[in-house]
């Protein structure tokens, strides 16, 4: 187990390494840090000498190490835009982001579960047939769509909900700003949230059904059946935690994806949170900001990823923990 | 020698007659409907200078007097707009026509460029296996973990920056065929290194060892055309997506530029006007977007049923 746990995390850190690489080498391509610093008005000699001062004339190598220790102290940097540390902007637009990625969980899994497993019960119940149909035109429909249209209904024709914003916050936790607490920020998180469930949802009733319903060709779950055990207990017990492994497995890239969708449903909603500051971030050449968002989201991708394969292993015993191949 | 050939040819079409693909093709109402739909939609986007009454890359072909009217049987129509103009003045059935070749070419070429990285590098690493498989596998996990969005939007605004949005917009659909291409080839890559592994062991690929062919030779005549089945499901998801990842680009004003615009540049140019009533802007190339993409998704999904599960299904 020790040994899985050291090898998994190694292989972790060696991610996170070629992401601060590539984070950093678009900083050398984006844009000039000197001229956002003093902006057109020095003189050559003068902008010579403070390139020399800050060690932008340093080889890649040097600039790169400086880069990584002040990336490990938790300094990436200041947003040219906001004229603040660019962890610090990340951070005030977290809560909002998280709100939302809760709250999209909060759809997939109180839908696609059920949904999912009665379709693998009852394959030709007119139920399932119409949810794999819905289900087949939700992957088709781009985010953006989905949101645009959830909009055009809701907000512009019905009137019923507002179409931007996160409406009111409640503040938690010290400085932890959330929608979740107060109806007017539910209401304002309603619409996002759908959209961004719409596309992961029917993926994942899709891959709930497929991967159920070869549990229930199994030879164990027949021998289950005749060994004359409940239904219930059959389909829950035997063939749904079964099914759960493979889940979780795909459920960690797709929180990945999720968090990359957020750019968009975020960009159409005005949301306030990380994507839509990436966005604007990238409009507006704020490179320290671009970088820190990437370190941020990578850092995300990899824990997720490491806590999935981790789960993993320890759920499937399968999967050899002892670090032997 | 003519005779040969049409003899080999109406041979192949007996073979394809007779096989389980054609028969299943030929019961599958959705299956011959999507295909149907994915022909007239190819046929209008090439045949589209022809067809299109107006050419919507020339801008001394509309006015900016002509913005935003209403498609025909709406009040405020106009007869030489049928589906209404968007807010330059440009004829939206024109427009669109131009716009869906667009999101099909990006669509097919990406995915070409994924296939041949991707089943390039699967086989190599499927073969040979060893420290290289474990190296080009690790590679292809550390690449996934960007979502390929993410990676385009950077490269991307990069490009941008450094070589000037006029080059940009001249050379937008190269950019994005080759960002796409490139950041979706571990899917390929997985998908043949898993037929592979399999393929290896049988003994099809021991008799070709034994009688002395390169390993070369061992994978791209052998063993290649036995992961045909997975590549063709795999390319009909993955030519979906790239749809949807030049679509959502281009909303984003990261993809096509609006001189040029995709079905998604126009869905962008659109929603600015939405609020104001104008629904067709928006309405008409989304519509055209969710049928594409959709046609393509069930025809892979009768194709995944169709063609032997088991090799993909995980």
């Amino acid at each position: 187990m020790f040994a899985f746990l050291v090898r998994r995390l190694g292989q972790a850190v060696i991610v996170m390494l070629v992401i601060s690489i590539l984070s950093f080498s678009i900083q050398d391509e984006l844009g000039d840090p000197l001229r956002e610093l003093v902006g057109q008005s020095v003189s050559e000699a003068v902008r010579n000498e403070l390139r020399e001062e800050m060690g932008l004339n340093d080889p890649f190598l040097v600039q790169y190490w400086r880069f990584l220790r002040n990336a490990v102290q938790g300094d990436l940097g200041t947003s040219y835009f906001f004229k603040r540390p660019a962890l610090e902007v990340i951070m005030d637009k977290l809560p909002a982001t998280i709100d939302l990625v809760v709250a999209a969980t909060f759809w997939i899994l109180a839908f696609s579960i059920p949904v999912g497993v009665f379709a693998a019960i009852r394959p030709n119940h007119l139920f399932s047939k119409l949810a794999m149909g819905f289900s087949i035109v939700g992957i088709s429909v781009p985010v953006f769509l989905t949101a645009i249209f959830l909009i055009y209904l809701f907000a512009v024709e019905l009137g019923w909900l507002p179409s931007y914003g996160r409406g009111d916050t409640l503040i938690m936790f010290g400085d932890w700003e959330t929608s979740l607490m107060t109806i007017d920020g539910l209401t304002h998180l309603l619409l996002p949230s759908i959209s961004l469930a719409s596309v992961i949802l029917p993926l994942f009733v899709r891959i709930i059904r497929s991967e159920m319903m070869e549990v229930l060709e199994s030879e164990y779950v027949k021998f289950a059946w005749a060994k004359g055990l409940k239904k219930r207990r059959i389909w829950m017990l035997h063939a749904f935690k079964n099914t759960l492994l493979p889940v979780i497995t795909v459920g960690g890239v797709q929180l990945g994806i999720m968090v990359s969708y957020t750019i968009l449903t975020e960009t159409v909603f005005q949301w306030p949170g990380m994507g839509f500051m990436f966005l604007e971030a990238i409009n507006r050449v704020d490179t320290p900001l671009i970088v820190a968002y990437l370190i941020v989201v990578g850092l995300i991708f990899v824990i997720t990823n490491t806590v999935v394969d981790i789960i993993y292993g320890l759920v499937n015993p399968t999967v050899k923990l002892t670090g032997q191949q | 020698m003519t005779s040969s050939t049409f003899e080999t040819r109406s041979d192949l079409w007996q073979r394809i007659k007779s096989s389980l693909v054609y028969h299943s093709f030929t019961h599958n109402r959705t299956a011959m409907a999507s295909a149907a739909v994915l022909l007239i939609f190819m046929l209008a986007a090439v045949t589209a200078p022809l067809i299109a009454p107006y050419d919507p890359w020339d801008q001394t072909q509309f006015d900016i007097m002509d913005s935003e009217i209403p498609p025909v049987g709406s009040e405020g129509a106009d007869d030489r707009f049928v589906l209404g103009t968007d807010a330059m003045g440009r004829d939206m059935l024109s427009t669109m026509l131009y716009g869906t070749g667009i999101s099909i070419a990006i669509g097919i070429f990406a995915t070409i460029l994924q296939c041949l990285i991707g089943v390039s590098i699967g086989l190599v690493a499927g073969y040979f296996g060893g420290r290289l498989d474990s190296f080009l596998m690790r590679f292809a996990d550390i690449q996934l973990s960007f979502t390929t969005l993410m990676v385009a939007i950077i490269i991307i605004a990069v490009f941008q920056a450094t070589a000037g949005l006029k080059f940009y917009n001249d050379f937008a659909i190269i950019v994005i065929v080759l960002v796409i291409g490139i950041a979706e080839w571990p899917q390929y890559a997985r998908t043949v290194r898993a037929c592979v592994l399999a393929e290896k062991k049988k003994e099809y690929v021991d008799a070709a060892r034994v009688i002395g062919l390169k390993p070369m030779t061992i994978v791209y005549r052998h063993i290649l055309p036995n992961t045909f089945s997975p590549l063709l499901v795999i390319s009909t998801v993955q030519a979906a997506n790239a749809i949807i990842t030049e679509a959502a680009l281009s909303f984003l004003g990261l993809g096509m530029p609006i001189t040029k615009p995709s079905l998604g540049s126009l869905i962008r140019n659109g929603f600015e006007f939405i609020f104001s009533g104008s629904w067709w802007i928006t309405a008409f190339p989304a519509l055209i977007l969710i049928v594409l993409i959709l046609a393509i998704n069930l025809l892979g999904d009768w194709l995944r049923d169709v063609l032997n599960p088991k090799l993909y299904d995980k």
